[in-house]
């Protein structure tokens, strides 16, 4: 009795989720988790600290393991060895319907027997909260995701993301810990998906809710993110800022998941000591900024994003051309591909290699435009570019 | 342009087919049942009159339809006969019906949580005994049931009795029978709807904090109110006409009115009257056809 006393004093009256977490602890622990499914190792000795009040995405191909990661922190998978712990607690054996987590489903799964309001009520209910409170909650969470007027509907009377809404008022309602969410704007067009994004991001710096947002979409991820885990075969490959991710990714692998990005591989080169030279077999000698982490190997992978490879016509080079460590090649421009906001090259060079190059189209009238089979040096400094051990 | 009505007259024929099959087969015979409901009993054949003879002329036929009268009908209503087995039949479908609900829903359920592969195997199963007549497996069930039958043989070998127990000729043989019988016209239609309830609504309830039981009844049992309609009403409505399973395995002392029609009919010859019991239990059967109609509509009309 005074359990469930105490279980309905959380989920009524906190005003907003403050759990009570040490500054040192993180929100939620997940250590040294795996599970298998017969053969396959979904998630593989996978630690992470999720701070409380975070948005963190996980991000990673079909089959990474994101998922089953977050089925296992809402409690529909169980672990096969590791802990979960959430405010110092382990939950990783405790069932679904006893854990303060809520998830949002990737296709909503709303109930199609209960109208908009009951959906949004159901959870509230269960934790036997008293009627008047579920109404004010109620409406509340309806006014918080904008549904107003639709609270008698039925899910399959609603548009695709209005049943987002719903979903998401849904599973916010019991104002958990710790909000999951599968793919939640996967079903969405482009249009709506992108503003939905920003939407989610207002909502939790507004709630300051902790999320965790599972994601095959980079963007979406690097987007609304304030941190990102990147999962490949059942482990984090990395966890950054979406900027880490991007300008100093940890391996070749992250380099080439997140964005596009040109590789050189080559044999690192005794040289100076604030650069490093890289004698690559597509594009001769490459300078690079030398890694925080001194290189120990000497096999590595100069890499470098497209929009940071400048192109420039032969001639009389700009005066950055004529320092002696800039990275320059040659090659002829063999395809170009206008996108509105910017234009993708594609640069043969003489070596046979393919160069990408992006480049803002900042003026309205096309001064700066290559064409097709026109001879051209593709440029970038050795700032730009990163250094990956294979 | 001309395409276009190229393709819609035979679209609209096809309509229009299921219709004419049932006027045909259905409403036209049903149209000389109701004639003959209203005529009298002679012994001749056919043993009524009056019988319509076209070449009679007008005058006779104007005749012929005066003769027409209720009072098959009251005598229904009056004798006792006729409405103890209306009740009978009512009482015996309904029972019927609530065991097999009790029966066949969770075999539906546990069908619809197997993996996919088991599924297919387990409907299989459901439908095998239709693959073997029907009149055959009832004749197996009074060698099971008899005397000295299978069920008495296995009762006396593990002594749980010490004589033969009487099975055959009593109701609980015949709710054993319609029970065997009907099960897959219960199990299928519920394992229809169980089986497209998707799973992540389950997980969705007890994410946001019911219990497995309580996710059952807040969930699943109310998702799957259609196909338990479905269910009751293919159950329900033939077994209130059964004929052969009473006859077979349940005592004679009391009768449904299958057997009563059946008794009118090719025992005393009756024509009129066992027409007359025809179309007051058809009109017994379309009360709960327009209940359920009525509330498949309202659903629908929900969804819009």
């Amino acid at each position: 009795m005074n359990e469930e006393a105490a279980k309905i004093a959380t989920i009524a009256d906190s005003p907003k989720p403050e759990p009570q977490v040490a500054a040192d602890r993180p929100l939620l622990r997940i250590d040294a988790v795996a599970k298998k499914f017969g053969g396959f190792r979904a998630v593989d000795k996978l630690s992470l600290d999720i701070r409380a009040g975070e948005f963190f995405a996980l991000l990673g191909p079909s089959g990474c393991g994101k998922t089953t990661l977050l089925r296992m922190l809402a409690g529909f998978e169980t672990p096969d060895e590791g802990h979960i712990l959430l405010d110092g607690k382990d939950i990783a054996q405790v069932l679904p319907h006893q854990r303060p987590v809520n998830m949002m489903f990737q296709n909503y799964a709303l109930f199609p027997h209960l109208s908009v309001r009951d959906n949004i009520a159901f959870g509230l209910k269960r934790a036997g909260m008293p009627r008047p409170q579920i109404a004010t909650r109620v409406a509340e969470m309806v006014a918080l995701v904008k549904l107003e007027g639709l609270e008698r509907r039925r899910p399959d009377q609603l548009s695709g993301g209005q049943k987002q809404r719903v979903a998401l008022a849904r599973s916010l309602a019991r104002r958990p810990q710790v909000l999951l969410l599968d793919e939640p704007l996967a079903a969405l067009d482009k249009k709506l998906r992108e503003s939905t994004q920003l939407e989610l991001m207002e909502l939790q710096r507004r709630l300051g809710m902790t999320f965790i947002i599972v994601t095959h979409d980079q963007e979406e991820a690097m987007t609304v993110a304030s941190r990102i885990g990147v999962m490949d075969a059942g482990r984090l490959e990395q966890v950054a800022t979406p900027r880490e991710l991007y300008e100093a990714p940890a391996s070749r692998w992250i380099a080439e998941f997140v964005g596009e990005v040109n590789l050189f591989e080559g044999q690192v080169q005794p040289h100076e000591s604030h650069r490093l030279a890289v004698a690559t077999r597509d594009a001769g000698t490459v300078f690079a900024a030398q890694p925080r982490q001194p290189v120990t190997k000497t096999n590595v992978c100069v890499a470098i994003r497209p929009e940071k490879v400048k192109l420039s016509r032969r001639g009389p080079a700009p005066d950055a051309l004529n320092t002696p460590a800039i990275n320059r090649m040659e090659g002829v421009v063999t395809d170009v591909g206008y996108l509105g906001g910017f234009t993708t090259y594609k640069v043969k060079l003489d070596s046979g290699a393919v160069v990408r190059s992006s480049m803002a189209n900042t003026a309205r009238l096309d001064l700066d435009a290559y064409s097709v089979g026109q001879r051209v040096v593709a440029w970038f400094t050795p700032d730009d570019c990163v250094v990956l051990e294979q | 342009m001309s395409g276009r009505r190229i393709f819609t007259r035979p679209a609209r024929l096809a309509a229009i087919a299921p219709y004419l099959w049932i006027a045909l087969f259905f409403l036209v015979p049903f149209i000389f049942v109701v004639k003959i409901s209203l005529s009298q009993t002679v012994i001749a054949q056919p043993p009524y009159v009056p019988v319509f003879d076209l070449s009679a002329g007008a005058g006779v036929i104007k005749a012929a339809f005066a003769a027409l009268s209720l009072d098959n009908f009251k005598l229904l209503v009056t004798d006792d006969l006729y409405v103890l087995s209306y009740l009978r039949s009512l009482v015996v479908a309904a029972v019927s019906t609530s065991i097999l609900l009790l029966i066949g829903y969770p075999i539906a359920y546990g069908m619809a949580r197997l993996p996919q592969r088991w599924q297919s195997v387990a409907m299989m199963l459901v439908i095998v005994p239709f693959w073997t007549s029907f009149l055959i497996r009832i004749y197996a069930w009074i060698n099971i049931l008899q005397h000295d039958g299978l069920l008495n043989q296995i009762l006396l070998a593990l002594h749980l009795v010490s004589a033969p127990v009487v099975w055959l000729s009593t109701d609980s043989a015949m709710y054993l029978g319609i029970v065997y019988s009907y099960l897959p016209f219960m199990i299928l239609p519920l394992y229809a709807t169980l089986a497209k309830i998707e799973p992540a609504l389950l997980e969705a309830a007890g994410d946001l904090g019911s219990s497995p039981r309580q996710a059952f009844w807040l969930v699943t049992f109310p998702l799957s109110l259609p196909g338990v309609g479905a269910g009751v009403l293919l159950c329900f409505i033939p077994i209130i006409g059964e004929f052969v399973i009473p006859d077979l395995l349940a005592g004679s002392d009391s009768l449904m009115i299958g057997q009563t029609l059946w008794l009118e009919f090719f025992t005393n010859k009756d024509w009129p009257v066992a027409s007359a019991a025809a179309v007051v239990l058809l009109l017994v059967l379309l009360a709960p056809l327009l209940l359920y109609d009525r509330l498949q509509r309202r659903q629908l009309e929900g969804a819009q």
